[in-house]
């Protein structure tokens, strides 16, 4: 049983960091309601990048979120359905991916490379 | 104010690892980062643990303030050079604490950990150990504290400015894109706010726009620099993001961070609430 007070305090507990990126999605996640985009950074050869920026760009190109990728190269956001764009920052170079999002998980791919 | 009293450069920041009368702290909410690796002879604060009362919903005391940076080993007389993950929010949060509670030499490194791991910079797993102080704060600094009646009452009369997202600015958005969006208060921002993210003052390294650019930034976002200014976001730390630059950067008089933010007013019986990309009307 989850009183209000506590919605309230893991509302305000769960503060604007990040969660592991790493971890499976958490169980109270329900998929019919959030937006998933997720997938795994890798480099020019295929190895898998942690520590890498990964933001999400909205429509028109406006910063809404960003993520440090896992050990694993994973990262993970909440949205909403429409089109955004995914960009990597990392020591192995930058880059980006433009994604129609639906409801539930979207995964995609995201390869950096130095310019 | 103003960028040589409270920033430095990363360059700066490895040049002085060593400099006597430097404490360096990385500031998060998850310290795991620290953990793995931070810069060489830093120690840690937790935003949500140390920063944080751990039953009612408010900062620590000015007491709990004192044990805290007594217990750390930082003394009055220490430079504190705060840098922290999520382009330096919880650090830029940190450094608003440190000035509510009256401690004159603070610095943020420009771009915090993201422009050290950009720059490929070095990382320790040492842990440094710090003699104990007797830290004194002095009471809390409310000219840069706002609390809720004052900003229901700042509607149409004070600069209000949000810093959140633009889709959170509408209400389409419930917390930033890398949270779940369950939450129990209203979508929607502050009659009258203006929209300025706290993105558009930084570039893409986490690192501060020039003073031009954001003095333009906010100009063209509708600011009256005659007016007092109050900024928000969910929880207080994307807004101090926001207040540095306005306070510690380009120098305004009178801006205060309103920690509550839409957490608390979101939550509030009764108040006015404007959803859509436009400020609305008082």
């Amino acid at each position: 049983m989850t009183s209000p007070a506590t919605n309230v305090a893991a509302n305000v507990a769960a503060g604007c960091a990040a969660p592991d990126q790493s971890a499976s999605l958490p169980s109270s996640v329900d998929l019919a309601k959030e937006t998933v985009i997720t997938g795994i950074v890798r480099n020019a050869d295929g190895e898998v990048v942690g520590g890498a920026y990964v933001r999400l760009l909205d429509g028109s190109g406006e910063f809404t979120a960003e993520v440090v990728s896992s050990p694993e190269g994973v990262f993970r956001f909440f949205a909403a359905p429409g089109s955004w764009t995914v960009r990597a920052l990392s020591r192995h170079g930058n880059g980006e991916l433009v994604v129609d999002a639906d409801r539930g998980v979207n995964e995609i791919a995201l390869d950096v490379a130095t310019v | 104010m103003s960028r040589d009293t409270a920033l430095v450069s990363a360059d700066w920041a490895e040049q002085n690892l060593e400099t006597p009368g430097l404490v360096f702290v990385e500031v998060d909410e998850d310290t795991t980062a620290y953990d793995g690796g931070h810069i060489p002879g830093a120690i840690k604060l937790d935003w949500k643990k140390d920063l944080q009362d751990p039953v009612r919903r408010d900062f620590v005391n000015q007491e709990q303030f004192e044990a805290l940076l007594s217990e750390r080993g930082i003394s009055n007389d220490d430079t504190v050079i705060l840098y922290g993950g999520n382009n330096n929010w919880f650090a830029a949060y940190a450094y608003w604490y440190f000035k509510l509670y009256g401690h004159e030499q603070v610095r943020l490194i420009d771009g915090g950990r993201k422009k050290w791991e950009l720059d490929a910079r070095p990382y320790s797993k040492d842990v440094p150990v710090r003699e104990k102080t007797s830290y004194t704060a002095k009471a809390p600094n409310l000219e840069i504290r706002a609390f809720r009646d004052e900003v229901v009452q700042a509607i149409g009369v004070k600069n209000l400015v949000d810093v959140r997202s633009p889709d959170e600015f509408a209400g389409r958005l419930l917390a930033p894109a890398h949270l779940p969006q369950e939450q129990s208060q209203r979508g929607g921002h502050i009659p009258t706010a203006i929209s300025v993210p706290w993105s558009k003052a930084a570039n893409e390294d986490g690192t501060f726009k020039s003073d031009e650019e954001l003095a333009k930034i906010y100009g063209e976002a509708g600011l009256d620099g005659s007016k007092d200014t109050i900024a928000y976001c969910r929880i207080g730390e994307r807004s101090s993001h926001t207040w540095f630059v306005l306070k510690e950067l380009l120098g305004h008089e009178n801006v205060k961070n309103y920690d509550g933010s839409w957490t608390e007013y979101g939550s509030l019986i009764g108040v006015p609430i404007a959803l859509g990309d436009e400020p609305g009307k008082a």
